[in-house]
């Protein structure tokens, strides 16, 4: 297969930055989007351009590094992460343009790293359960309903990659909140910082400059885990009772 | 003792110069004794009596001591919170951009815990036999019960985190039976039992970033331990987004930096794993033991082709209900597999193992199938030459069970593989190969965690200790957690209690020593201008190491490997490429350091498997096998750890041997037919 690449370089956050075109031979269906860049990558460098940057890591839809904005869409064309994406899903001679997260709160290192640090100082402000090493009670003291341990579970699998934030017109961080807030909502080992956690989460949440949700869905869309928009619900249901009770 | 099985070995066991393979490669050094700070006594009261004798600071001068905590997963994010919260002054580091990233993420399986839940006759002491006999007798007892002994309040912590572990209807955990033992002990999450169990450490870590007991600086690697009066008592790391080299004082180090499974480089490992952490401080004198054991799990994707960048694992449940084949004849290597009728199908694991089948040990299942594919009758896509692949049928499971069946048992693996193959596996035969998984070596620890440098602790996969030659499936996640949960914050008190240590500051000449050698380093890979890639070299050796010291090791290969592997080095060091510059981020200078240091591991890994003249868990010498090719261990030579000293550049490494004593258990040798 042959491509066209219209890829956003930029040398740091100072950098007003800018597309730069790349055309690319042989790539074969069977290459993850990530390996086609690492031969990309490797075409560069023999022609002594310096390599494209950008975040990655596990390589199989878990860590949550990958973050490319393939064609205006958050991990491109498939409901997946960047690194799970495969060439196949692209047509021969295809033009495809890739650039960072856009968001205000994740601002560009070097052309396709962003830095997503806002989302460490969110779980900081709240999104934990306070129990130190060595002071739990037996696994089974207290029993879990299945169905709140799935649900708690299926929120959980959010992988932090910010493709909710970057998909978002207002660029919030609102499916990322309410996956949390679901998550440990659900388990009664949660129950005794409800409050203060919602309440923290969101302090900070507008603090690091991430924008108010206007019910548009279009994160939920691009998650690839699938985090179902009704956790945002529960994120203000959880917030109005944490005012009320003085929060 | 060992069972009077035939080898096909014809030199005799008596002659220990026959034996010395990896003679004129090393140096023999004074023996380990392994018992630092390991109490004696009955097995089940060794580690509360080593928890009660270790000294305790004092809480108001813990505030007053620094720790230093290189790496964020299972291991370094859980003993960097559990520190945290004891009121240390901690700081942590790690090269991704957030902890929550580290690479115990991916772990899919479960956890083991000897809780006895499903009261099926488990126990610490079955735990700790089922983990002695799976790691062939080659670890040390004392350390492998206090793994068992702690494994219950492991999970007790993660449900108190609200790790959302499976559960039954009536609201109690949930429990599989997994890799082979006969109790079900597995805790799980779905197949993501990794991401729980991390995110769980992650949030305590957090809390405690929160509450200012631990800075954290992501985006950091470590580039070289600082080394005072014998001691270890700091790092020096590069931000990798200013490139700025920053020198890091404190009163004790952890390294919980993970596996090295990236020397082979393509592996299970994600992109960024790497041994660097751990080679620099042994390059400051740790001693590293056991770099030859390495797990090779049988069920992987095989590669499609020479981009390949790394491997994907598929859970080994699926040998329960597939059918592993190659066609007989080489022939039929590229037809259709639907239309190669069942005669000319070799069944070669039912064929060979009829007792076992499909179900025989990880690494006999991935020999046979180098075995089969060295013979050319591997399948799928042709990459340098050789098809490297066997088919996994479940044509018989969905006619036996139904397509629903199989699809509730397996459907999200069939899945994984169907977006990352493009072929739709209800439909055509899976394709595996084996990969490189995990690895059993790393730097030797004595009792307390600590290495051979004073003041210098090691957690996690990056340690060596626990599993011995080969590790239960389940029990990454576990012995990650006990190291950083509960182990290391009980022993490492015992060293800190010795504090306040001298004050050092970073004009110190071994401080700015070991500074200096870092921006050396990183000079020379900026200034060399060659004419080769850092990934071409990091593939070449991973082909090396692959083919030489993989699945199946011998003494001329080995030779053959160390050779190559010298070469390779002498090129990269003169003629490697690193564009840009050192001040920004520059992907390409951080692995160029990663692979300067894989290759010097990649050797010693040669020289430890060519001494190691047996086969042992992940470790297969084809020169010690039985009459029908399974593994035969030699106790009586090798029941020691191998420790290996860095003796300075070009200089042969010096052999420490800690002879493993078992008091508890008998030693048997393995029988799978």
């Amino acid at each position: 297969m042959k491509f066209t690449l219209k890829i956003w370089r930029q040398d740091g956050p100072q950098d007003p930055g800018g597309i730069r075109t790349y055309e690319l031979d042989e790539v074969s269906e069977d290459m993850s989007f990530l390996e086609m860049l690492d031969v990309l990558n490797e075409q560069l460098i023999a022609g002594d351009e310096e390599p494209i940057v950008f975040d990655h890591d596990c390589r199989e839809g878990i860590c949550g590094s990958c973050d490319l904005m393939i064609n205006g869409e958050a991990h491109g064309p498939e409901v997946t992460t960047t690194c799970q994406l495969h060439m196949r899903s692209f047509h021969d001679g295809e033009t495809i343009t890739v650039e960072p997260w856009r968001a205000t709160a994740f601002p560009v290192i070097k052309d396709l790293m962003v830095d997503r640090s806002a989302f460490d100082r969110i779980i900081a402000s709240g999104g934990f359960v306070s129990v130190n090493t060595g002071a739990a009670p037996d696994a089974h003291a207290t029993p879990v309903p299945k169905e709140n341990a799935d649900r708690a579970f299926d929120v959980a699998t959010c992988i932090g990659c910010g493709a909710c934030v970057a998909a978002c017109p207002n660029g919030s961080a609102s499916l990322f909140l309410g996956a949390k807030i679901t998550h440990l909502g659900e388990l009664p080992q949660g129950q005794a910082e409800r409050d203060s956690r919602v309440a923290g989460m969101v302090a900070q949440h507008d603090h690091e400059g991430f924008g108010g949700c206007t019910n548009i869905g279009e994160c939920t869309s691009a998650c690839p885990k699938g985090i179902p928009l009704d956790v945002i619900s529960q994120l203000n249901k959880d917030l109005r009772t944490a005012i009320k009770h003085g929060h | 003792m060992t069972d009077t099985l035939k080898t096909s070995d014809p030199a005799s066991p008596d002659d220990p110069q026959r034996h010395d393979d990896a003679a004129g490669y090393y140096v023999p050094g004074e023996p380990l004794t392994g018992r630092e700070h390991a109490p004696d006594g009955p097995l089940e009261e060794r580690w509360s009596k080593r928890v009660f004798e270790a000294r305790i600071v004092n809480p108001a001068n813990r505030r007053k001591v620094s720790v230093i905590v290189v790496g964020t997963g299972l291991a370094g994010g859980s003993a960097a919170a559990t520190l945290g919260e004891a009121g240390y002054q901690v700081k942590s580091f790690c090269y991704q951009d957030s902890p929550r990233r580290a690479h115990s993420i991916a772990a899919q399986g479960g956890i083991n815990g000897a809780k006895n839940y499903k009261g099926d006759g488990d126990s610490v002491q079955r735990l700790f036999y089922d983990t002695i006999k799976g790691g062939d007798y080659r670890s040390r007892e004392s350390n492998v019960y206090r793994l068992a002994e702690v494994s219950a309040s492991i999970i007790d912590q993660c449900v108190a985190q609200g790790v959302p572990f499976a559960r039954e209807y009536g609201g109690l955990l949930d429990n599989r039976s997994f890799g082979g033992v006969q109790v079900s002990r597995t805790f799980y999450a779905r197949g993501q039992t990794g991401q729980q169990l991390l995110i769980g450490a992650y949030q305590a870590l957090e809390r405690q970033v929160g509450a200012g007991t631990v800075e954290m600086f992501t985006r950091h690697e470590m580039l070289e331990l600082v080394v005072v009066d014998g001691r270890a008592r700091g790092i020096i790391a590069r931000d990798m987004v200013t490139g700025e080299i920053e020198t890091h004082l404190a009163d004790t180090v952890v390294l919980a930096s993970g596996g090295y499974g990236n020397v082979f480089f393509l592996s299970t490992n994600a992109m960024g794993c790497n041994v660097t952490a751990t080679w620099r401080a042994h390059r400051k004198g740790a001693y590293m033991a056991n770099p030859c054991y390495t797990q090779i799990h049988p069920t992987c994707i095989p590669v499609s082709g020479a981009h390949q960048s790394k491997l994907t694992l598929m859970s080994e449940s699926l040998r329960n209900d597939g059918r592993i084949w190659v066609p007989k004849d080489a022939k039929d290597a590229d037809k259709d597999p639907r239309e190669i009728p069942e005669d000319d199908r070799d069944y070669y694991l039912e064929r060979i193992y009829p007792a076992f089948g499909n179900l025989v040990p990880r690494d006999i299942a991935s020999r046979q199938a180098k075995n089969m594919c060295d013979e050319g009758r591997g399948v799928g896509p042709e990459v340098d030459g050789v098809r490297r692949g066997v088919y996994l049928d479940f044509a018989d499971a969905i006619e036996r069970l139904g397509r629903k069946a199989v699809e509730s048992k397996y459907g999200n693996l069939f899945d994984m593989y169907a977006r990352i193959t493009g072929e739709d596996p209800y439909e055509v035969p899976m394709r595996i190969y084996p990969a490189v998984h995990y690895v059993m070596g790393g730097l030797w620890v004595d009792y307390d965690l600590q290495a051979s440098i004073p003041g210098l602790f090691v957690a996690g996969e990056a340690n060596f200790s626990d599993h011995g030659a080969n590790r239960l499936g389940a029990s990454a996640l576990m012995q990650g957690l006990a190291d950083g949960y509960f182990v290391l914050p009980n022993t490492i008190r015992d060293y800190l209690a010795d504090s306040p240590f001298d004050k050092i500051t970073e004009d110190h000449p071994a401080v700015v020593e070991a500074r200096q050698a870092v921006q050396a380093r990183i000079d020379h890979f900026m200034t060399t201008k060659g004419t080769r890639s850092v990934d071409s070299y990091h593939r070449e050796l991973g082909n090396i190491m692959w083919e030489y010291c993989g699945m199946e090791r011998t003494e001329d290969g080995l030779k053959k490997a160390i050779d190559l592997i010298r070469t390779l080095k002498d090129d990269f060091w003169r003629n490697v490429k690193v564009l840009g510059s050192a001040d920004t981020v520059n992907q390409s200078l951080e692995k160029a350091g990663r692979v300067a240091d894989f290759l010097e591991l990649g050797e010693l890994m040669c020289i430890d498997a060519l001494n190691r003249r047996e086969s042992c868990g992940g470790h297969f010498r084809a020169e010690s096998q039985t009459e029908d090719g399974e593994a035969l261990r030699h106790d009586d030579q090798y029941a020691y750890v191998a420790a290996w000293e860095w003796a300075g550049e070009g200089q042969a490494p010096v052999l420490h041997k800690e002879d493993l004593v078992y008091e508890f258990t008998e030693m048997k040798q393995r029988s799978y037919k």
